[in-house]
């Protein structure tokens, strides 16, 4: 095996998620922006975002993920999405279905819009509105999941999985099928910002987790069985792992995201690491991408101690994810402790011990709004 | 009527300069295509049968040999994965 050294030749990135904004008429406990989003400075303008697509489709990035916080609060969307499909992006908006209505799926779909995702918090609308913080949010969910497969749109619904809504698995797959998704995420959470300060709260018991994934075996057979299209895609959680996921791909090699204030990320939640990351407005993208020290800082091997610096899988898995090196070690240079090779392995064995005794509620979590990020970094 | 592919809705057949290949781009994924399936596929425009694309195909490899099979067994795998669709 070839170790990976800082000279190996740097791609392009093939992957540019654009997270338009922060702000989110949602407050679902697990979301993934920081924790410190009320304190983030002023979005990009229409004509930066616009500018800095281009630039990212020059370097030879294809897909383009319109995100957020929540994108549709963007006045600017449509014509975003109109410039984004000129320049030959494949063009995916990820939302919460909140702000959208028929007159917007057919003006994006006039703009060239590809394909739409809508998120679900759980299968009925008395857990879906709480864990949301919205009354309306299951009703707007459905009908304009509707009103994006009327449109013609090929459509992904995404579920974030944790203890209060796995024992739903049956009802989520049936949901779906209704509403004739084309792909179903069933994404365990992540635990990275809101989530992870949640995570107690929210991780699944192993037991929970291995019956829904039995679940949803007998479910992906029982479609393959009748030739539907319907693809169900499972997330678990890597604290169930022995060995780390190749978080991104590896450290700046094919995803690229611009938060809204700018600022350039290899993933959506490297903001949360102690480096300095580079701002489209002051650098180019190229610069941003094949230069930039914060681009730079985990490519290729020479950054690992041990135990990844000597173990026969680092090019595999990259020694894992940074962000969750730094948020269960203390230092982001440290392995994934997901890896069993890890001296912090204990701290993930701890997490599962936690979740088959959890006994939080709904309403022990810390919900995701901008009161809640002021009150976490007040001063 | 003889069976006539085309891409599923949805699902966009593009080149890319900067990885010098065709690529499938669908919801949140990109399959990168080798030489031959790239070929096949920039055959498939929801107009031609399978015949006229394997026609197309000799045409522009005339040194390939006989393309039939491999053309109609890419076809098949690409249902499979619902890349395409018959009309």
């Amino acid at each position: 095996m070839t170790p990976l050294d800082a000279s190996a030749p740097v791609g392009p990135p093939l992957w540019l998620l654009a997270e338009l904004t922060y702000r989110c008429p949602l407050q679902c406990p697990y979301c993934s922006n920081p924790l410190d989003f009320a304190r983030s400075g002023d979005e990009l303008s229409t004509a930066q975002w616009l500018d800095v697509l281009r630039q990212g489709r020059e370097l030879g990035a294809a897909q383009l993920g319109f995100s957020g916080g929540e994108p549709l609060v963007r006045q600017d969307l449509a014509e975003l999405i109109g410039g984004a499909r000129a320049l030959g992006y494949y063009t995916n908006l990820i939302t919460s279905g909140l702000g959208l209505s028929d007159a917007k799926v057919a003006a994006f779909a006039a703009a060239g819009l590809d394909h739409i995702q809508i998120s679900f918090q759980a299968s009925d609308p008395e857990l879906n509105d709480a864990l949301a913080g919205s009354r309306k949010a299951f009703r707007q969910k459905l009908a304009m999941a509707r009103a994006v497969k009327a449109a013609g749109y090929p459509m992904v619904l995404n579920f974030v999985i944790h203890r209060h809504n796995i024992h739903q698995m049956p009802q989520i797959l049936q949901l779906c099928e209704q509403l004739d998704a084309d792909y179903v995420e069933l994404a365990t959470c992540q635990y990275y910002g809101w989530a992870f300060r949640n995570r107690e709260g929210l991780m699944p018991s192993q037991a929970q987790l291995r019956a829904a994934e039995s679940q949803v075996n007998d479910y992906r057979a029982r479609l393959h069985a009748r030739g539907a299209p319907m693809k169900l895609i499972f997330v678990t959680p890597d604290y169930y792992e022995s060995r780390p996921k190749a978080c991104m791909n590896g450290w700046g090699s094919l995803f690229l995201t611009v938060a809204p204030d700018g600022t350039a990320l290899p993933c959506h939640s490297a903001r949360l690491l102690p480096i300095d990351f580079p701002n489209v407005r002051t650098m180019s993208l190229a610069e941003i991408w094949y230069h930039s020290p914060g681009f730079n800082h985990y490519r290729g091997d020479a950054w690992m101690p041990e135990p990844c610096r000597s173990c026969e899988d680092k090019a595999r898995d990259f020694g894992g994810c940074r962000c969750q090196a730094y948020l269960l070690t203390g230092d982001a240079d440290n392995a994934d402790p997901v890896c069993d090779k890890s001296p912090y392995h204990d701290r993930i064995l701890a997490a599962r011990t936690a979740a088959d005794h959890a006994r939080t509620g709904l309403d022990d979590l810390l919900y995701r709004n901008a009161r809640n990020s002021r009150l976490l970094y007040r001063g | 009527m003889n069976p006539v592919p085309r891409i599923r809705r949805g699902f966009r057949l593009q080149w890319e300069p900067a990885q010098a290949c065709f690529v499938l781009l669908y919801p949140e994924g990109m399959v990168r295509l080798n030489g031959s399936a790239g070929a096949i596929l920039e055959a498939v425009d929801g107009e031609r049968d399978v015949e006229t694309i394997i026609e197309r195909l000799r045409t522009r490899f005339p040194d390939a040999g006989d393309l039939g099979p491999d053309v109609r067994e890419f076809l098949r795998e690409a249902e499979r994965q619902h890349w395409i669709e018959w009309q």
